[in-house]
């Protein structure tokens, strides 16, 4: 934190519109010096408006940016002492990589020996070979130029560094190897990173925070187990992957009854302030068959399909009384006795249970 | 042996490609390369003949070089770079408008710069006479409002030049526009990004990515210009001969096609050499990145 006590990074009800179309609604946020902090939402959430703010490419129609208590809204981008790492990357197809990686310091005026020494040193620190300096970046691999764009970006040495979903066009596999890659190098630079994805599975990974944001509106911040486990809507718990989601109300001081079948199911907190809602459970924590034993909340069902997920397989399950499929994950190495058709019983433990307000 | 090498080249022939390949490589072998042909063989035959069948000799090259032509020749290159020079000058900002800025009002300004092109180009240089003529448009208007006289200024080197520039505007823009379009945006706000200003982002992203346009666009211009003809004779009177006059006036007024052919055959060469060594030097694809 700065000296005044203010955030490192702070939005004070920042509005972004274009034309009637308000694409951010009065968005307020801090982030602090040497977070990670990931901004997560679906396309046409705002979040690619709000790194555009951010980095200064455009100037919010109402509210103030400050960075270390001084308000940038009108400061350009080649001003601000941030940089980003885009999108499409936008290497300069002209320049080599060592040439892409200099740029930066070329432009503040620091000398060829200096410069080459610098981009030397990104190159290791980035574990690409020394002899890429020379190459084209288009005679580099996806994941290469990920790392050249990187370097480029520190070269900067910004007080911030943000990431506009450049993971999104990688094959799977060498996202993952990237995004822990990106959190390795986050904790040796010790600098801010602020990351934008419409995944919340990769935000999940590298940050120390994350924001979801959602038609313009940041609906929730908080750690990621704060996230996954104690969403604050429905839209939330279901932005992470497939969930079991029961409309509900409240019966008792720790009972809520399923608004469709009068079924009722224990939680383990207590109700207070809730009235009416959902209820929501992630597959992972469903039981079924024989483990079921002991639980208070289960129901009847006939198992309907499932489908082998690698390390899990994932049982769907028709429910009795109300004919709702349910989805049920459980390890691979633990076969569940029953085929497809049988009869089966699913359950889960009160303290799994998610409860979010209408 | 001999049937077989015949029925592989039939077989050859009747390939689709082959065949629709026919038409347009006559056409060419006829209407582009035969005449290419004829005017170089034209240059080794004896002074003022109109045949080929005479042996072949080296005296009008000889007499070209002893003769006054190098005048003709340099009123030519320097007339074509300074067209090249001021066409790019001028409509690299135009280039930059239609590509980035004008938007949907790009379209109008394509309209308004191809829509001259319609016309012949004599009749639009004649325009450009009634403009410049002593007591014509522009020293009739100056006269008549504010009491000056431009005693104009047709038949000038700076009204060839005009023409020039003005009758070749269109092939130096559009590869300029179409080069300055495919530069991405984002490379801009990268740089921008990075801490480059306005004139930085020019010198080291813009520029260099436009150089594909620019070299097309200077290289036709150039030869254009070089084989220019029309805006020496209409605008510029007897101020300057340019070289394609003299080839002109080689085969029709003194009836020497041999000479005519020496002429060409040296432009060519010379207009080719230069084309040849700047691509040589400069490599567009290296430049663009794509190797």
């Amino acid at each position: 934190m700065s000296a005044s006590g203010s955030s490192f990074l702070e939005l004070k009800g920042v509005t972004k519109k274009f034309g009637d179309f308000t694409a951010l609604d009065s968005v307020s946020l801090k982030i602090e010096e040497g977070e990670f902090f990931t901004l997560v939402g679906p396309s046409g959430s705002g979040k690619t408006t709000m790194i555009r703010l951010l980095v200064g490419m455009d100037a919010p129609t109402s509210g103030d940016l400050c960075l270390q208590g001084e308000v940038i809204n009108d400061v350009p981008a080649n001003k601000r002492p941030t940089c980003m790492v885009f999108q499409s990357l936008a290497l300069f197809p002209h320049k080599s990589v060592g040439g892409n990686i200099e740029f930066p310091l070329k432009i503040a005026g620091v000398p060829a020996d200096e410069r080459r020494k610098r981009a030397d040193q990104l190159l290791e620190q980035l574990r690409l070979p020394l002899n890429y300096y020379d190459r084209s970046p288009n005679q580099c691999s996806g994941g290469e130029r990920q790392r050249i764009a990187l370097a480029r970006a520190l070269a900067f040495d910004p007080q911030i560094l943000f990431f506009d979903e450049p993971l999104s066009a990688l094959d799977y596999r060498l996202r993952k190897t990237l995004e822990k890659e990106l959190k390795d190098i986050h904790r040796e630079t010790g600098k801010t990173f602020v990351y934008i994805t419409h995944s919340l599975e990769e935000a999940m990974v590298m940050s120390d925070r994350i924001g979801i944001l959602r038609d313009g509106r940041m609906i929730q911040v908080g750690t990621p187990d704060d996230i996954y486990n104690r969403p604050k809507d429905k839209f939330v718990a279901q932005f992470m992957g497939e969930v079991n989601t029961i409309d509900v109300r409240r019966k008792t001081k720790t009972t809520v009854e399923c608004e469709k079948t009068g079924a009722s199911f224990k939680v383990a907190k207590d109700l207070e302030g809730f009235s009416k809602g959902f209820l929501i459970i992630r597959p992972e924590v469903m039981k079924i068959g024989a483990a079921t034993k002991g639980l208070p909340n289960t129901m009847q069902g006939v198992l309907f399909n499932d489908y082998a997920l690698g390390s899990r397989v994932q049982y769907q399950v028709r429910t009795e009384a109300d004919n709702q499929h349910w989805l049920v994950e459980r390890l691979q190495d633990d076969p569940l006795e029953s085929g497809v058709g049988d009869k089966v019983i699913i359950g889960w433990r009160p303290a799994d249970s998610i409860l979010v307000s209408a | 042996m001999a049937q077989g090498s015949t029925n592989s080249f039939l077989r050859w022939l009747r390939q689709p490609g082959v065949l629709a390949a026919i038409p347009a490589s006559v056409f060419l072998l006829i209407g582009f390369a035969g005449p290419l042909v004829m005017v170089v063989a034209y240059s080794f035959m004896p002074s003022k003949t109109f045949t080929l069948m005479q042996a072949p000799t080296l005296e009008n090259f000889t007499s070209v070089f002893t003769d006054s032509y190098y005048i003709s020749f340099s009123w030519s290159f320097f007339l074509a770079l300074v067209t090249v020079g001021l066409l790019l000058a001028i409509t690299y900002p135009i280039a930059y408008g239609m590509a980035k800025l004008f938007g949907k009002w790009a379209n109008l300004v394509t309209l308004l710069v191809a829509l001259p092109l319609l016309i012949s180009e004599n009749i639009r240089l004649f325009g450009w006479v009634l403009f410049l003529l002593k007591n014509g448009i522009m020293d009739g208007s100056l006269q008549t409002l504010f009491g000056v006289s431009a005693s104009g200024p047709l038949y000038t080197v700076p009204a060839i030049v005009l023409g020039l520039v003005y009758v070749y505007l269109p092939f130096m823009l559009f590869p300029l526009v179409i080069g300055l379009s495919m530069i991405p945006d984002t490379l801009k706000e990268a740089a921008s990004d990075l801490g480059a200003t306005r004139l930085q982002i020019f010198r080291e992203v813009e520029l260099p990515l436009s150089m594909p346009g620019i070299m097309i666009g200077c290289i036709l211009t150039f030869i254009l210009t070089l084989g220019s003809l029309a805006e020496s004779k209409i605008l510029g009177g007897q101020a300057v001969v340019m070289i394609a006059d003299d080839i002109e006036s080689a085969f029709t007024f003194a009836q020497n096609w041999p000479k005519g052919s020496v002429l060409s055959v040296l432009l060519i060469a010379l207009s080719g050499l230069i084309v040849f060594l700047l691509f040589r030097r400069i490599d567009l694809d290296k430049i663009i990145g794509k190797r």
